[in-house]
């Protein structure tokens, strides 16, 4: 099926092809507008997926939560790591 | 290096960001802002009737110019509700264990609820510092009492929260380390601290939302003292 002429820098990530890929990253938009719109994408994917549904659950909520605390772990090893082998807490 | 329980308390930085900055951005992600459909998902649903028991319960005593303060008390009441209660989720950071941002919070609306009572009714506002039917000989001690109790507001609103989320937060700390610590030396006694663990923990969740609301209360009170 022929593609349309896209340009490069607007074809998503799933139709770039491996040798254009540091190409594409490098003309994706990386000043603060752009990674807020970014984030507030992904956020909107995630959203109309799982919680803005007619009979959502507890799975939507329950995966940001967990992201959550997988987030903060990440953040505060280096500071948890000597609790590793300590004795005494 | 020095270990002490007041280690979970400082924020850990990953390249130079605090993790406290991911702590207050997070409840927006939980908080979806309504789109205008009649049904909306039931997350909104539920977001939405929250919003209205909380504005509701705290408009009730306020009268027609303090409706003007609903958008600040109802998301105040939010913000400290999402984040009480996210703080008891593991490896989390509680940003209102911080005393600086719970001062953050409490002294400038103090303050703004006196300085509209000193705007805009100044004589009521200062009549207040004297209770009725008190005999003549008290009133200057009771003036400087009440003068006291009220420049103590902004410390007590503060230090409250920080207080109770501080404690709670060490106790479930501590008593975990015990229940951690008896499990290889006596079970049984293990397993009692671990039932005292299961009970505070549900207080914690009891006087994460208590808290949030005590102060949002106490705002609105002296709010309506002023208005």
């Amino acid at each position: 099926m022929a593609q349309p002429p896209v340009p490069l820098k607007d074809m998503k990530l799933m139709d770039v092809k491996l040798g254009q890929l540091p190409t594409w990253l490098a003309m994706r938009d990386y000043t603060p507008g752009g990674i807020v719109g970014a984030v507030r994408r992904g956020y909107d994917r995630y959203y109309n997926k799982y919680i803005n549904v007619r009979k959502g659950g507890l799975g939507g909520i329950s995966m940001l939560l967990a992201s959550y605390v997988v987030i903060s772990y990440i953040w505060s090893y280096s500071h948890i790591k000597h609790d590793r082998h300590r004795r005494y807490h | 290096m020095n270990l002490s329980f007041f280690d979970q308390f400082t924020s850990p930085c990953l390249l130079g960001i605090p993790l406290i900055l991911i702590s207050m951005l997070f409840p927006a992600l939980l908080l979806p802002s309504p789109n205008n459909r009649w049904i909306t998902n039931r997350l909104s649903t539920l977001q939405l009737w929250l919003f209205h028991l909380i504005t509701k319960q705290l408009m009730i005593p306020l009268n027609k110019n303090g409706h003007k303060w609903a958008l600040l008390l109802t998301s105040l009441m939010t913000l400290l509700l999402t984040i009480n209660l996210l703080g008891l989720l593991p490896y989390t950071f509680t940003p209102t264990t911080q005393l600086s941002m719970n001062m953050a919070l409490a002294f400038p609306l103090w303050l703004a609820t006196l300085l509209t009572g000193l705007r805009n009714q100044p004589s009521i506002a200062l009549g207040h510092l004297l209770p009725e039917g008190t005999p003549t000989p008290l009133i200057p001690a009771l003036i400087m009492i009440e003068t006291t109790s009220l420049l103590i507001r902004p410390l007590a609103l503060g230090v409250r929260l920080t207080a109770n989320l501080t404690a709670g937060h060490l106790l479930i700390q501590l008593i975990s380390t015990a229940t951690t610590a008896l499990l290889p030396i006596m079970p049984t006694i293990s397993l009692l601290t671990a039932l005292i663990l299961f009970l505070l923990t549900i207080l914690e969740v009891a006087v994460a939302m208590i808290q949030a609301y005590v102060f949002v209360l106490l705002l609105s009170l002296y709010l309506q003292e002023n208005i």
